[in-house]
């Protein structure tokens, strides 16, 4: 446990977190409307989405099952009597004047999230439920001086809420949350997880407490759409109460905002201020009826989970939990490390992708898909060093230019003439050339200063351009320096 | 020709059949009488033209031999279904200049099997009321009402909320009209009328399109002079819709079939609970009346209780209002219809719904809103709710002892504008007999039985079991037979 350290002692925070994941699908959770991001406003609504009198919702059956894909995903209770409610209250970009949501009955129940903390340990959330719900429009403030502009284009669009238990006890805890939770939904294929494009948001639950005692009263931050924004609202917003505690004042449980320009919380309104949504079941919508035998077939066709991954990679492979925590956390890293390591040497293949390959990608600002370099061509790399057509060494100078250029390793070695010397004739003219030109230090060595050996491999490795396979120069120098 | 106005549905088929006269002067006919009978303001938007574009269209598809069931006949709309390129307007201001873009299922299917729009009739603003006296374009008055046209001397209500869709076929404007029912908005007016109206199972016909009040309640049916003509023009508006959710996947009987007349040894289920205190002597007279017609064409009249009768009404002004509370949230002056602006978001939501709801809706969208909030959830619609599956459960009880059940329709005979006005629980108690149905989804029907001292029409209600409309129909046309009422609205086009 680690604890904030407060004036009257230690302090420890609850953290509880509400996500909102966009699912993946074609058409909107109740109409047949288009929800590709970025469209024209107001281009991709249908009369439903626009509360036009006398449309109704019919629930989209693609939407259902990929709140189960993702239910079963989380090793949840898949609910197979659910039921549609609405929330109502009024504002600008809800045309309905309520919500489609899930209220008292939802499509998913209890699950878990085991998240893989730095140092290596792991640890389990609770998922209270997961339940469907119809997205907002958005409210454009920014188009007039005077007038509000609304975008329904993501109005009616088909959400999950993923809500956790209050397992949560520190900021890094609730970052490995939700990064687990988006690489599992990133797996599943049910949401793409981009927070920034708004199609994973979170609500943040924040309460603090004496180690032992019971929870505090919280406060709910709404909207965050980072994991950084996420750690960060908890760290101020924990000091923050823990400040108003030990000043003697109490905690007003109320809905507040994250000021991504000052980083401090803000007060959106007071638990007396709080909406009455007055929900009740949606007479438009039949309960929600799953066949169980349905369920199982999309059981049947999950994909690996990071989890199972993670410990097959760990089994199979023999990589640190580490470097197998670092290569599933996406599946299009843990696929490209595979297809390197299939036939490979796994641990050497983990070390390229991990260490070189990612570190280009970070420094480039691209993504595993976007790499030049292909698992197959980073696979004949590993092959080059592998067969001794050139170095370790060299083959860093290799990757980076592949990484330029997208060409295969071989094409590069080829044209930039850095195929590894193995003729011995040849190093051994470097070496003598070498060891004349050094008279002074071959004696020095063999008066028993051991060191300059390397000075020596250095020498040679430059006068071949590096090119030289090491463990001839080693093993002829050392011949040569003894004779 | 105005006889033609006079002809029932299945008159009107035959004659078109035999070319005795074509869907174009059928139609002229009808539009005309639509213009005499304006005193009467049953119609919000009269559509000549596309009346006779429509009929023109339908003599063509005759000529090639493609009529449909309904090829050629004239109706009116209420103005609760939203119609293609038509003003539709729920009676209310708030939906002012709105022109859909689309044709509600029921209207679609009437039109694919030939019928001919004559118009949008007016009813009770969001189908909200027992009188058509809370429609934004003013009240209809009832063609039976007595003294000089445009001079009454008492000026009769039409029922509601389908009270223009009464008043048109009553006073023979339309050959029928589409009603929806959510408490009994097309059998009371039926009853006050003089003419048919069903309301079918729930989930019969779609409701998209439809202007919502109360979703779990809402229910399209026709109104026609004939227990035959319900049965025509019934089977063209129902059938299984996937754009409504509660719509049913049940093939739609041809319901004329089932108007054999012979209803021998079917157990007519007598509700004891209806007999409700203060029943007026003519009501309870009519109801016997009812009882010995159907026995004597070989029916067996049974006592059944429906012991939860009493909550009815109650759950009923729960229900309805909560659902309508949500429902009419979508009318915020921001995407059609009328927009008060205001300072502030909030003033303009305040603005367009303070001016453009009229009294009864806002009334009943406080206590819907009431009925929802914290802290009387429970107390109220959750118990309702419980209450409502009790009632569902009293018929399916009553059904094990019966087949179909009798009742009259409404408690008097047709009042007079201005009376009951005052108080709002007077004028929901006209629904006491017609909500038990529309909370189990049950089909109900109200067949003419008579007329009262005041010459006024009386109705007799019909129950049957959930998508048996067809023996509801039958018995429906027995009593009618009996009853064979002459007596017609002074005022007729």
């Amino acid at each position: 446990m680690s604890y904030i350290q407060g004036e009257t002692g230690d302090w420890e925070i609850v953290i509880g977190l509400e996500v909102h994941a966009q699912v993946i699908s074609n058409a909107k959770l109740f109409s047949g409307a288009a929800t590709a991001f970025g469209a024209e406003p107001n281009s991709q609504v249908s009369f439903v989405d626009a509360a036009f009198p006398g449309m109704l919702p019919v629930i989209n059956e693609r939407c259902i099952e990929q709140a189960v894909r993702t239910g079963l995903g989380l090793k949840a209770q898949i609910n197979l009597h659910s039921v549609f409610d609405r929330k109502n209250y009024f504002y600008a970009d809800l045309p309905q004047g309520y919500q489609i949501s899930q209220y008292l009955q939802p499509i998913v129940g209890k699950g878990e999230i085991v998240l893989d903390l730095p140092d290596g340990s792991s640890r389990t959330v609770g998922v209270t439920r997961l339940h469907l719900e119809q997205d907002a429009g958005k409210s454009l403030h920014d188009q007039h001086p005077a007038k509000t502009y609304i975008d329904l284009n993501r109005s009616g669009v088909a959400l999950m809420e993923i809500v956790s238990e209050p397992d949560m006890r520190t900021a890094e805890e609730a970052g490995a949350y939700v990064r687990k939770l988006r690489s599992i939904l990133r797996y599943l294929g049910t949401c793409d997880g981009n927070m920034e494009e708004g199609s994973m948001r979170c609500d943040v639950n924040v309460s603090v407490r004496k180690p032992g005692a019971p929870f505090g009263t919280r406060c709910e931050i709404k909207n965050v759409n980072s994991i950084r924004f996420v750690m960060q609202a908890i760290e101020y917003e924990a000091r923050r109460q823990i400040e108003i505690i030990e000043d003697g004042g109490k905690i007003d449980q109320e809905t507040r905002l994250w000021d991504t320009t000052k980083f401090v919380t803000r007060s959106m309104r007071s638990k007396e201020e709080a909406h009455d949504y007055r929900y009740f079941p949606d007479p438009d919508l039949l309960p929600l009826e799953l066949d169980a035998e349905w369920v199982e077939e999309i059981k049947r066709t999950l994909p690996e989970l990071p989890d199972d991954k993670k410990a097959r990679f760990i089994g199979e492979y023999r990589l640190s939990p580490y470097d197998a925590d670092v290569l599933v956390s996406e599946k299009a890293r843990a696929d490209f490390f595979e297809a390197v390591a299939k036939g490979r040497d796994p641990k050497l293949a983990a070390n390229w992708v991990t260490g070189e390959l990612f570190g280009y990608l970070n420094k480039a600002g691209k993504e595993i898909e976007e790499s030049p370099v292909s698992a197959e061509n980073l696979g004949g790399l590993i092959d080059l060093i592998a067969d001794n057509t050139i170095s370790g060494r060299i083959a860093k100078e290799v990757f980076e230019a592949m990484f330029e250029t997208g060409e295969k390793p071989a094409d590069i070695v080829e044209k930039k003439g850095l195929r590894q010397v193995t003729d011995t004739g040849a190093i051994e003219a470097s070496i003598d050339a070498v060891l004349a030109a050094n008279a002074d230090k071959v004696a020095e060595f063999r008066s028993g200063k051991d060191k300059l050996f390397g000075f020596f491999v250095g020498q040679v490795m430059k006068a071949t351009q590096g090119k030289a396979n090491p463990a001839l120069v080693n093993e002829i120098l050392m011949t040569k320096l003894k004779g | 020709m105005t006889g033609l106005t006079h002809l029932t549905m299945a008159a009107a088929l035959d004659g078109l059949a035999k070319k005795e006269f074509t869907a174009v002067e059928l139609t002229e006919a009808h539009v005309k009488a639509v213009e005499t009978i304006r005193p009467l303001n049953a119609f919000i938007t009269e559509t000549p033209e596309q009346a006779l574009t429509m009929a023109k269209a339908s003599d063509a598809r005759r000529a090639k031999g493609e009529a449909g069931p309904m090829e050629g006949l004239p109706i009116a709309v209420k103005d609760l279904f939203c119609t293609k390129g038509v003003p539709t307007t729920a009676a209310s201001h708030i939906l002012d200049g709105f022109k859909p873009e689309y044709e509600s299922t029921v209207t679609s299917n009437l039109w694919r099997d030939g019928a001919v729009m004559l118009g949008k009739v007016n009813l009770d603003e969001f189908a909200m009321g027992s009188a058509n006296i809370t429609s934004h374009h003013g009240n209809v008055i009832s063609p039976w009402s007595p003294g000089e046209v445009g001079n009454w001397s008492r000026q009769l209500v039409p029922g509601g909320s389908s009270g223009g869709s009464a008043a048109a076929v009553a006073a023979r404007a339309a050959l029928g009209a589409t009603g929806t029912d959510t408490g009994g908005s097309i059998r009371q007016p039926a009853a006050f009328t003089g003419i048919v109206g069903i309301k079918p199972t729930y989930g019969r016909c779609s409701r998209w399109g439809v202007v919502a009040f109360a979703s779990s309640l809402d229910q399209a049916g026709p109104m026609t002079r004939t227990v035959e003509d319900a049965a025509i023009m019934l089977r063209s508006m129902c059938g299984f819709d996937p754009k409504d959710s509660t719509s049913v996947d049940m093939a739609v009987p041809d319901f004329r079939t089932a108007l054999t007349g012979d209803i021998r040894g079917l157990k007519v289920g007598i509700p004891k609970e209806y007999r409700v205190e203060g029943m007026p002597a003519e009501i309870a007279a009519i109801w016997d009346q009812g009882i010995a017609w159907l026995k004597e064409a070989g029916a067996e009249p049974v006592e059944i209780s429906l012991p939860h009768t009493k909550y009815a009404l109650a759950t009923y002004y729960i229900v309805a209002p909560a659902e309508a509370s949500s429902n009419l949230a979508r009318y915020d002056g921001l995407r059609y219809g009328l927009r008060v602006e205001g300072a502030s978001l909030k003033d303009m939501y305040e603005n367009t719904r303070g001016a453009g709801f009229g009294k009864e809706v806002r009334r009943r969208i406080l206590i819907g809103t009431y009925v929802l909030s914290a802290g009387y959830y429970d107390a109220y619609y959750n118990k309702a709710r419980q209450v409502r599956t009790r009632i569902k459960w009293d018929f399916d009880e009553a059904f094990k002892q019966c087949d179909v059940i009798l009742t009259p329709t409404a408690p008097s005979t047709a009042f007079a504008i201005g009376e009951k006005m005052d108080d709002p629980i007077q004028m929901y108690l006209n629904d006491v007999f017609t909500v038990p149905a529309s909370l189990a989804g049950l089909p109900g029907m109200s067949v003419p039985a008579g007329v009262g001292s005041d010459g006024l029409p009386l109705g007799l209600q019909l129950l049957g079991r959930p998508f048996d409309e067809e023996t509801v129909l039958r018995v429906g046309q027995v009593i009618e037979k009996a009853a064979a009422v002459t007596a017609t609205p002074p005022f007729m086009a």
